[in-house]
């Protein structure tokens, strides 16, 4: 029986370490930006390593996300090696690989929300955005993840939506908050077959 | 030295002058409304609320200063808000919106109607309305590092100044800084982060590490789920803590503080900012302390999510811009922390003890608590209680006391079944537990950990299985990777549980489970590891039946876990003309019977997120939760299919 458990292991340790993936810039224009909002942030901090993580929460509070062009940026800038800036994004939850979505949803999965179901809000977001925790809508409108904690526990389950603490929010709610963001399912192929 | 020491207390005195008068200016003979706007009351609608009383004073033009402060603790009311009247006592009002805002301005402000249908208390006893001192809880509680929480505004240094604030700083320039250590030594003060190492000690070991700089930082990376006391002190009372930290810093011989703060609470991070720059401004910190030789500067440095951050090591190697990950000790980080120099790491409720013990003395926070554990406790209340929020007891009451006089016990006439103490590194304690006394000892012996104060309570819907596979996937999540043991032995004991929770287990893994936890303990480095299996072990010890009960039967008695349970609506029960649930549903799984109309529900299509359960009106109560999923009627599956055939 070890054996069997210990195979079904390695198999979960290759699936645990694969490398997450690095976005680049999509055209010139976006890179040039990229470029531009990574020197400025650069520019307020001397060249020391242990500037690293404000220097990545800055940057990620310019553009939402760490693109490669910046990650290299910030490397040849600190003198490290670009690994070692990848290293430290992919160890903590904060950063983020993937551009984010124009809104965005924290599922809480606290103990006191978990308990209260937050797991099945989390489910709820998931069925309705079609998504997965992590992920970002095709059209970039939401993007889904979950936080381990936001301290409002007497609220339980908590969404944050924009920033915003939603208190006691349960399947009826998540579709009632979508509404308030004029998102309906099927709406968008509704107008898209309207104005064909 | 000497001369040095003057100055300080004569530019304290003229601040706390100033700070006092202001205050004054501020609340005496006068209307005052305080809205308590920490992240639980703005989740409530606190900032809707300060709105609503904005508007409506200025409309009716009066001299009436609206203030935001804090979390009170009353998070169950939120939002609250405070009153004062001359004339009256200070009154607190909960679950406030803006309709009763714009009443209360207009009835109680306006005119004398004190409005009683919204008062939770007054704040001091009084024979018009029952204060917070009638309440079964007031005999319990004992407010040190809560104090000031809601009852200033923590965008005013001169608020906290003229509550008493910074005197320990200006009493301790003119000490010896081995005074100071010996003060805190004395008052015997463990650290609140959870391990309850004493603090004096910690202090002293960086003293006598003869290497400068020194640091101090303040671990605020609170990332226990579960715990908020920590953010509700910082941004509630954030002083409270700088304070504490220039003190360590004085008595360490410290030049440099940090605040290691989670991201994830950007008001506590404002908060803070503002307060360090009010501080600075008054001399409170930066070069020359109220003019004595004492120099001393604070930053903060934004954690980045991380749990294993909160262990001293990780926590400096993320400072110093690497993957946080904990290293082994010794050398313990008051010998050799930050960038290799002596560093004092202490948990925010630690500093915030500090202040008063230095202004009260150290005797007096001994006669607080017990004996080996002195002062009080501070939890986050949440979970299956009717008072959640935060509350502060000395040390020493028991969980009953807690659970049942302070937190009023479990709502809608469900039994207690367990508590869970100390987040994912905690265990879960049962109803025979419950008169066990609070403190740091007594709660190891039973298996949990004090932690960092989360206490969350469990009721009789809640399983025990589905609890520890729910700490252990966070643990997992969160290890670093650094130990092997904590790496790969989490994974496989989440797989067990995950295989329990899905009626997939096998009776003989309980064993396995039991050797791998064992094991898991015995090899890790850092206290994430060590104590990850300690939610596996408590609830194996007092709930094994339960564990037995999901493997051999497929049944979660508590109901709780999703793949093996079904709802069901009782044909009997359900009304038939009544279509609440069937709206309600979010995947459109429920429909009526063809001939009989009674409502039932498609087992394949249902995502069991339980909103039927809530939607069938109280007075048919036809919904229930079955377990294992087979017990559904088979006549009620068969329906069904004859309905899918045309």
């Amino acid at each position: 029986m070890f054996l069997d458990k210990s195979r079904q292991l390695r198999q979960n340790c290759s699936g645990q370490y694969t490398m997450s993936k690095v976005n680049s810039a999509a055209n010139e224009k976006e890179r040039k930006h990229i470029v531009k909002e990574t020197e400025t942030i650069l520019k307020r901090f001397t060249r020391k390593k242990q500037y690293l993580i404000p220097i990545l929460q800055g940057v990620q509070g310019k553009l939402g996300y760490l693109p490669r062009e910046s990650m290299l940026k910030i490397a040849d800038y600190l003198g490290i090696a670009a690994i070692d800036v990848y290293s430290v994004v992919t160890f903590y939850n904060q950063f983020r690989l993937n551009p984010p979505g124009k809104h965005s949803i924290r599922v809480c999965l606290g103990t006191a929300c978990h308990m209260k179901g937050g797991y099945i809000t989390l489910d709820a977001w998931k069925r309705r955005l079609k998504i997965d925790s992590g992920e970002t809508t095709p059209d970039r409108e939401f993007d889904l993840d979950i936080v381990a904690c936001v301290g409002c526990c007497t609220m339980a389950p908590v969404t944050v939506v924009d920033e915003k603490p939603e208190g006691q929010v349960e399947p009826t709610r998540v579709d009632g908050l979508l509404l308030g963001f004029g998102y309906e399912e099927g709406k968008k192929e509704k107008e898209k077959s309207e104005s064909k | 030295m000497k001369a040095s020491e003057l100055p300080a207390a004569a530019v304290f005195r003229e601040i706390k002058e100033r700070a006092e008068s202001h205050v004054r200016e501020l609340k005496q003979n006068k209307t005052y409304i305080m809205v308590g706007a920490a992240t639980c009351g703005r989740a409530a609608g606190a900032l809707d609320v300060l709105k609503a009383f904005r508007e409506e004073i200025k409309k009716h033009n009066l001299d009436c200063p609206v203030i935001e402060v804090g979390c009170m603790g009353h998070c169950y009311a939120e939002p609250i808000v405070i009153i004062g009247k001359p004339g009256y006592p200070a009154i607190c009002y909960g679950y406030v919106n803006p309709v009763i805002a714009e009443r209360l301005v207009n009835e109680f402000i306006l005119g004398e109607n004190p409005c009683p249908e919204f008062v939770i208390g007054a704040l001091e006893a009084n024979d018009m309305l029952p204060s917070f001192q009638d309440f079964p809880r007031a005999e319990h509680e004992q407010k040190i590092v809560l104090k000031n929480c809601g009852h200033i505004d923590p965008a005013d240094i001169e608020q906290y100044i003229a509550a008493g604030g910074y005197a320990g700083l200006a009493k301790i320039l003119g000490m010896a800084p081995q005074n100071v250590i010996d003060e805190v030594k004395k008052s015997g003060l463990r650290g609140r982060g959870g391990a309850g190492f004493p603090t004096g000690i910690k202090w002293q070991y960086c003293r006598d590490a003869k290497r400068t700089p020194r640091y101090v930082i303040c671990n605020a990376d609170e990332g226990d789920p579960g715990a908020f006391v920590d953010r509700a002190i910082l941004e509630s009372d954030p002083h409270s803590v700088i304070e504490g930290i220039i003190i360590a810093g004085y008595g360490v011989g410290a030049r440099y503080g940090y605040i290691y703060v989670r991201a994830e609470y950007p008001l506590a991070v404002a908060r803070l900012e503002t307060a360090l720059k009010q501080a600075k401004k008054l001399n409170l910190t930066g070069s020359h302390v109220l003019g004595s030789d004492f120099s001393f500067d604070i930053q903060i440095f934004q954690g980045s999510g991380a749990f294993v951050c909160g262990e001293e090591t990780a926590l400096i190697a993320s400072i110093e811009g690497n993957a946080g990950m904990p290293r082994y000790r010794p050398p313990y980080p008051a010998v050799q922390g930050l960038f290799g120099k002596p560093t004092v790491v202490n948990n925010v409720k630690t500093l915030a003890y500090v202040p008063r013990i230095i202004n009260n003395g150290a005797e007096w926070f001994r006669g607080i608590g017990s004996r080996e554990s002195p002062g009080t406790a501070v939890f986050a209340l949440a979970g299956k209680i009717v008072n959640t929020g935060m509350v502060e007891v000395p040390m020493g009451t028991t969980l009953r006391q807690i659970i049942f006089n302070v937190g009023s016990g479990i709502p809608n006439k469900k039994s207690f079944k367990a508590v869970q103490i100390g987040g994912p590194s905690g265990g879960c304690l049962p109803e025979a537990a419950l008169d066990l006394p609070v403190d740091f000892d007594s709660l190891q012996n039973a298996g949990a950990i004090m932690g960092s104060g989360g206490m969350v309570v469990c009721d009789e819907e809640d399983c025990m299985v589905e609890i520890a596979r729910y700490f252990l996937e966070f643990t997992q999540r969160e290890s670093c990777g650094k130990c092997t043991f904590c790496r790969l032995g989490t994974k496989q004991m989440l797989e067990l549980l995950a295989d329990f929770t899905q009626g997939k287990g096998k009776i003989e893994d309980i064993d396995l489970l039991e050797k791998l936890a064992g094991e898991i303990k015995a090899g890790s480095l850092c206290q994430l590891g060590r104590t990850a299996p300690n939610p596996i072990l408590t609830t194996l010890r007092y709930f094994r039946q339960e564990y037995e009960e999901h493997i051999t039967l497929g049944r979660c008695p508590a109901l709780m876990c999703q793949d093996l349970i079904a709802y069901y609506i009782l044909p009997d029960k359900c009304e038939r003309s009544c279509d609440a649930c069937v709206g309600e549903c979010t995947v459109e799984a429920i429909y009526s019977h063809p001939k009989k109309r009674y409502k039932i529900i498609d087992q394949e299509k249902c995502v069991k997120c339980g909103t039927c359960l809530k939607a069938c009106p109280p007075q048919y109560n036809a919904i229930v939760k079955l377990s294992p999923p087979s017990e559904v009627p088979e006549d009620n599956l068969k329906e069904k299919a004859q309905k899918s055939k045309p």
